[in-house]
């Protein structure tokens, strides 16, 4: 089956959606996403942020489609031709969904979590000039605990329905869903029951923004100043596959590996995610993560072969002490004597 | 989540659950699930019309499903209980044909005469006054529901009726 | 006197008891689908007969019909859309009330002509006691054999059960719906896939208003072709209009599509005219989705024609100057009443009925209702009136249901045809304290204000 997107033309096999022909061409043509999840079944049209428009529906029935369509539910036609980045009324669209969604969202960046890697944030910056019109109180929710690993802040949350996807699909009982309605549904396990089951940690991956984040890792520490490392171990529950977000040898957090749209490779378990943090013997170190999407994390590139984590920086920076946390981005402060005595100190080891 | 405290003595009796049985019987074969609204109903209507997180366990238990099913859907549908409501709630149709022909004049009537505000229960537990949206009843407005019934073409009078005959008890609401 | 097709025996005392209604020639469309006809012969009577779909959309039935996968081989089924929930609109409630066997005799052969054997007839939870009429009804039906196994000896077999709903305009959606009846949150499904193909149960599945159903009796007795004789162009049959606001005689009324919106609106048969004789201000006339009509769009289109009760007539002009026939909820304003108030309202109702499933609808409702609350009770700005413009157009078409739209285009024709209003309750925001502030001092009486 042929399909123009953009001007781009491309074969794709019955059954693919737009969405995933516009990812096989790549570039500006590719639609954000928030809902869809191409790991999990059903999982998508309905955050809105990927519609198009479609100028031709296929070659046997060449009509437009009066509506814009969600790329991600919507199935390549023989024929069909699609405006993705070239359609004013797609952009408009999701500039107006990038706007709802963050009416009611308590743009907490400065103390959330996901910052950095949250494609809300990188949603809203992406429509530049972004002023919000809303003049009105924003909705809140109750806080809820949710058990020790997962960190639930509702006030966040975009109702992609990823998390309720993923626990019906890779864990046994479901113990949180999707519960009120209209602006007021939110996720809850309704009875502040702990979500504990051996991959109950996935939900945090999967979440798009700062709703459900890794309750170890919780201001421990921005995410761009931790460097990404493929890492395995054998585990009997899962791939074992992992990224290790490390900070000098500390381990910071352990997340699976995620492709260019954020979305993981495999599914890892809870063992893997939040019991080997305090020693990085557990694990086998491959290398450096390579991202192929422009991130902060990517802007020190690692030049030395590993055997401590060390990378080209400044002389202390990531050698992992807690006092020089603070050292990052601090480049043009001289070091004090003690200082001066501690890199002489590591160096000399 | 004050409401989920609420606890509820819970009576699956043999007629009660003849009657769920019955519904179920109206799905084929492993769709059980289907019949959980009807279900709800019934339950609810058998346990002071509402549903304490515990009566709701026990619903997930009869029809085999998991109890978050449950919560998924009464807290989307508006006509279950999440807490205890008063023996008599009167939910007042708000919506615009209503709201025409003073349908919110009416409402604010009864919460003076009963002492509450919407939404809320008298202290002895007898009336709960409660706004809601359309209810089908558009040409015969203004109007309310209590119980499984409509009082329609309602003004002052036939509220100051209605709550004394609520009073005297020779009120059926199902 | 219009003809009568539902309502042509509704008066006559006990109807709604088997007996009477089989005395009355009830059941006789039964016994001649099952035995005289097929399937296929049934569609495509509906389809002759130019049907539309009763619900508000305005789909042809036999069209609807004729899309539903027998291919396959997977169970059918015939879900009754019982769950009126329009503003404006309870129609369906008056015929399940009054005759509920015209729609079990309805459900019976449309099953047939689909060739499902499990039926559902899916009412909203409020309308519990007609809830009790139709089990009962249904009892009945199956006592006197047809329901059930081997229906008069045809070899059809069908089960028919009525499911309740618990309170959610949006599970009028038909996707919405069969989620409901499958005991799940009343979430719209994406289409594709459609029910026909996969519906219920993942099984093919045809959804359909309880007027629509109730007509296929009357179809199968008399013929498509006569059906379609009746009425105007694509606008045929009959159709049941719920008449309500400041009228004089509100209730549902049949009437033949192609009747003009004066005599429905001044005939003492229907409507009976304004209550109060205050003048009229404007009209909805098709449920609350539907784009309201100030007084100089209601009895003539824009180009000067007689604006008659038909789908086409209704929606000449498009959403500039015209309306849509939709479900036939027939809302009447006269002076006294507030388009900004009835706007928040209708407003209000769509952001408590949303599902909360996509972001437009879920965000853009509550967001209008807040911004409509703030003028109604001024507190208000201009600039909030471009605003919800803006928000309603970005809300429409971009949603995975119609209740997006629905919620948009109520907004969209309040400001198109009643922006003075919205501007004078920015400005004159004392004058707008009291919600019946236009009783005592109509808008008429203050527009010089405004210059």
């Amino acid at each position: 089956m042929k399909i123009n997107i953009d001007g781009h033309i491309i074969e794709v096999d019955p059954g693919t959606t737009i969405l995933q022909a516009a990812r096989m061409i790549g570039g500006p043509s590719v639609p954000p996403t928030m809902c869809y999840y191409s790991k999990l079944d059903d999982c998508g049209g309905k955050c809105r942020c990927c519609l198009v428009e479609v100028t031709k529906g296929s070659e046997k029935d060449p009509r437009p489609m009066p509506k814009l369509q969600p790329s991600c539910v919507t199935a390549v036609q023989d024929g069909m031709e699609v405006k993705s980045a070239t359609s004013e009324r797609a952009l408009k669209a999701r500039r107006s969904v990038s706007e709802f969604l963050l009416i009611n969202h308590p743009l907490d960046c400065p103390v959330c979590d996901q910052a950095g890697e949250c494609d809300l944030q990188n949603l809203a910056y992406g429509n530049e000039n972004y002023k919000s019109r809303f003049k009105e109180q924003k909705r809140t929710f109750e806080p809820e605990d949710i058990g020790p690993y997962i960190q639930l802040h509702m006030n966040r949350c975009i109702l992609c329905y990823r998390c309720v996807k993923l626990a019906d699909q890779l864990t046994q009982e479901r113990v949180h869903g999707v519960i009120c309605r209209g602006d007021h549904a939110q996720i809850s396990t309704y009875v502040s029951r702990a979500i504990d089951n051996d991959f109950s940690g996935n939900v945090i991956d999967v979440c798009p923004v700062g709703a459900l984040t890794d309750k170890t890792f919780r201001f421990k520490s921005r995410v761009w100043f931790n460097k990404p490392f493929n890492a395995h171990r054998d585990c009997p529950k899962c791939s074992g596959k992992v990224v290790l977000w490390m900070f000098g040898d500390t381990i910071q957090r352990v997340t699976a590996r995620k492709d260019e749209y954020h979305e993981v490779e495999d599914f890892i378990c809870n063992e893997c995610r939040f019991e080997h943090k305090e020693n990085v013997e557990d694990w086998v170190i491959e290398g450096p993560r390579k991202f192929e999407k422009f991130s902060v994390i990517n802007a020190n590139n690692y030049t030395r072969p590993l055997k401590k984590v060390k990378i080209e920086v400044d002389d202390l920076t990531l050698e992992g002490r807690k006092q020089d946390e603070k050292k990052i981005s601090m480049k043009s402060s001289p070091y004090d004597e003690d200082e001066l005595n501690a890199i002489n100190e590591v160096k000399g080891e | 989540m004050e409401q989920r405290e609420y606890t509820q003595e819970i009576n699956i009796t043999d007629q009660l659950m003849a009657r769920i049985n019955e519904l179920v019987s109206h799905y084929p074969e492993g769709k059980k699930k289907s019949a959980l609204i009807p279900v709800l109903h019934e339950v609810q209507d058998a346990h002071d019309n509402w549903l304490s997180v515990g009566l709701m366990n026990k619903v997930a238990e009869i029809l085999d499903i998991k109890p978050i099913e449950v919560y998924e859907v009464v807290t989307f549908y508006t006509m279950f209980n999440e807490k205890p409501v008063g023996k008599y709630m009167l939910e007042f149709c708000q919506t615009s044909c209503c709201a025409l022909r003073s349908g919110e004049e009416l409402m604010d009537y009864t919460c003076e005469k009963l002492g509450v505000k919407p939404g809320e229960t008298t202290t002895d537990g007898m009336f709960s006054v409660v706004g809601v949206e359309c209810l089908g009843a558009c040409g015969y407005a203004p109007m309310l529901q209590l119980g499984d019934f409509y009082h329609e073409h309602m003004t002052k009078e036939k509220i100051d009726a209605l709550i004394e005959d609520c009073r005297q008890g020779k009120i059926n609401l199902r | 006197m219009g003809r009568k097709i539902l309502l042509e025996n509704i008066n006559i005392p006990g109807i709604k008891d088997y007996e009477v209604y089989r005395k009355n020639g009830g059941y006789t469309a039964v016994e001649k689908a099952l035995k005289s006809m097929t399937p296929d012969e049934i569609t495509e009577q509906v389809k002759t007969s130019g049907m539309r779909g009763r619900g508000g959309a305005g789909f042809p039935m036999g069209m609807k019909w004729s899309f539903i996968d027998k291919k396959s081989g997977k169970p059918r089924h015939l879900v009754v859309n019982a769950d009126e929930s329009e503003p404006g609109t309870f129609k369906d409630r008056y015929l399940m009330e009054h005759i509920p066997h015209l729609l079990i005799e309805g459900a019976i052969i449309s099953s047939f002509a689909l060739e499902a054997n499990l039926s559902y007839i899916y009412i909203r939870g409020e309308y519990m006691w007609v809830y009790n009429i139709l089990e009962k009804a249904i009892k009945e039906a199956y006592a006197n054999g047809w329901l059930g196994k081997n229906i008069l000896g045809t070899g059809y077999n069908l089960d028919l059960h009525v499911h309740c709903g618990a309170g959610a305009y949006v599970c009028g959606e038909e996707t919405a719906l069969i989620e409901s009846l499958e005991g799940k949150r009343g979430n719209p499904r994406m289409k594709p896939p459609f029910p026909a193909v996969s519906g219920l149960w993942a099984e093919p599945t045809v959804v359909n208003n309880v007027e629509s159903i109730s007509t296929v009796p009357w179809i199968i007795n008399n013929s498509g072709e006569e059906y379609a004789k009746i009425g105007v162009g694509r606008s045929t049959g009959t159709k049941l209009i719920s008449a309500s606001g400041h009228i004089k005689n509100p209730g549902v009324y049949e009437i033949e599509l192609g009747m003009t919106v004066d005599e429905f609106m001044n005939s003492d048969e229907y409507c009976g005219g304004m209550m109060d004789d205050r003048p009229l201000k404007a009209l909805v006339p098709g449920g609350s989705s539907v784009p309201i009509l100030p007084v100089h769009y209601i009895f003539k289109t824009a180009n000067g024609e007689d604006r008659l009760m038909t789908y086409e007539s209704l929606a000449d002009g498009g959403f500039v100057t015209g309306s849509s026939l939709g479900s036939g909820g027939f809302i009447v304003y006269n002076d006294t009443a507030c388009i900004v108030r009835n706007t928040w309202n209708f407003t209000r109702f769509y952001h408590h009925e949303s599902c909360g499933q996509c972001s437009p609808c879920r965000e853009g409702t509550g967001w209008m209702e807040k911004i409509l609350y703030r003028i109604e009770n001024g507190m208000g700005t201009m600039d909030d009136i471009d605003l919800l413009w803006d928000i309603q157009s970005q809300i429409d078409g971009n949603t995975i249901c119609p209740l997006g739209d629905a919620a948009a285009w109520p907004v969209a024709a309040a400001i198109r045809h009643f922006r003075e209003e919205f501007e004078y309750h920015v400005r004159f925001p004392q004058k707008i304290k009291n919600r019946d502030h236009f009783v005592s001092e109509p808008m008429e009486k203050v527009r010089h204000l405004l210059k």
